[in-house]
């Protein structure tokens, strides 16, 4: 039985503060606190909701250029431009955005820039929307043959030392590395909210 | 055929007499003719060169811009291949770098690929999709007067701005600039960075 307490929650007034709120992962936190501590300058998003909390701290940090992106193939030209311009950058997005680079991530291989793309899943683990499968089944395989390196992040404590690594690979290598954080640390998406 | 009347520059000398007065510019260009065009006014260590990534040049420029606040970056690219990456206009006005502008060579076909026509020959038109977007200056050249108004601008006008240049699609000498990918970043790198950039 739920207690008086735990019954206010599901007050409306409840459910919308609670909706406002979204809790900060501390992973997220944590890949911030690498990105910083690796001079990234240039972060070019499309939002997932898994890099939520991630690109709201890019977007507050004076020293970071957080970059919308139309789409996520942009990122890899932007990030060949920051680079040839002395800036190191990474790029956020949903695996269903890695289709959309296949063909620009040429310029990677070919110009051997240091290039990291922190990846967070769909259509991995416990996924309920089938749509998101097909891509989410596949970022691999895709990633690995445009040539990108892949290392895969599934517990929430070791997200913060497999991206430190993929960025010393990335930018120590000069090679595109994509860190994949599955959808087990991201969660659920909760249907019932809508 | 129904391309747009009245198309009289040609484009090896539009992109000379715009390189000209590039002084310590930085030119990314689109794959295919606009590399060949700018290697053809002079190969040098500020031009970065891309040979492949349909979509890329406009993007690349921005990247650069965003990197080098205190140089002028300019992009020089096709029609075909700005239209393959259309929404880098959103990207580029919703970041509004002062120090970036956009040159399209327009022959409003797909030169590499033996000259399919594209959707500018249709009307389908550039500047008014990047004036739409949000960029500071916009401007459609058809005339030698137009370009000499604008070719300086190109390198002092706060930006962002997009250019487009109708040209005619008579065919070219061949002019090939340096093709290995990492050789060209490498070189261009050096030359701006000096030795920082083997960071
Ligand atoms: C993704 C992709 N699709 C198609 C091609 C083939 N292709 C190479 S150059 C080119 C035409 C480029 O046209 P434009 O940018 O207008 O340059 P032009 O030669 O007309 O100056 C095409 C379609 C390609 N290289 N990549
Ligand atoms: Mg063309």
């Amino acid at each position: 039985m739920p207690s008086a307490t735990s019954a206010r929650r599901y007050t409306v007034a409840g459910k919308r503060a609670a909706a406002k709120i979204s809790p900060p992962p501390a992973w997220a936190d944590a890949i911030f606190d690498v990105l910083k501590e690796a001079d990234i300058e240039q972060v070019g998003y499309v939002p997932d909701a898994g890099h939520t909390r991630l690109i709201d701290l890019c977007l507050a940090d004076n020293a970071i250029r957080a970059i919308l992106l139309t789409t996520e193939e942009e990122g890899v030209a932007l990030l060949l431009g920051a680079w040839a311009g002395g800036q190191r950058g990474c790029l956020l997005m949903q695996s269903s955005g890695v289709g959309n680079c296949i063909n620009m991530l040429s310029l990677a291989q070919e110009c051997r820039y240091p290039f990291l793309m922190l990846v967070t899943m769909r259509g991995d683990w416990g996924e309920f929307n089938p749509w998101q499968v097909p891509m989410g089944q596949s970022t691999q395989t895709a990633l690995e043959s445009a040539g990108v390196i892949v290392q895969n992040v599934d517990d929430a404590k070791d997200v913060a030392e497999t991206v430190h690594a993929a960025a010393a690979l990335a930018f120590g290598s000069y090679r595109p590395v994509a860190v994949l954080i599955g959808q087990r640390i991201i969660g659920f998406k909760d249907w019932r909210k809508k | 055929m129904a391309r747009t009347k009245n198309i009289v520059l040609e484009r090896r000398a539009v992109v000379a007499r715009i390189l000209a007065g590039r002084g310590d510019a930085l030119v990314v260009t689109g794959l295919g003719s606009t590399t060949w065009d700018t290697a053809a006014a002079g190969d040098t260590t500020k031009n970065l060169y891309l040979w492949g990534g349909m979509g890329a040049a406009a993007m690349c420029g921005l990247g650069l811009a965003l990197a080098q606040p205190g140089r002028r970056v300019l992009v020089v690219t096709g029609d075909g291949e700005m239209l393959m990456g259309l929404g880098s206009l959103a990207s580029i006005a919703v970041q509004k770098p002062a120090n970036l502008a956009v040159c399209v060579i327009d022959n409003e076909r797909y030169g590499e690929t033996g000259m399919q026509r594209t959707a500018t020959s249709f009307g389908v038109d550039l500047p008014g999709m990047a004036r739409a977007a949000g960029f500071a200056e916009t401007a459609m050249v058809r005339t030698e007067k137009q370009l000499a108004a604008i070719a300086p601008r190109l390198f002092a006008a706060a930006g962002p701005l997009f250019v487009a240049i109708k040209v005619t699609a008579n065919p070219v000498p061949m002019v090939l600039p340096p093709r290995d990918g990492p050789w060209i970043l490498r070189r261009f790198r050096h030359d701006l960075l000096g030795p920082r950039a083997a960071d």
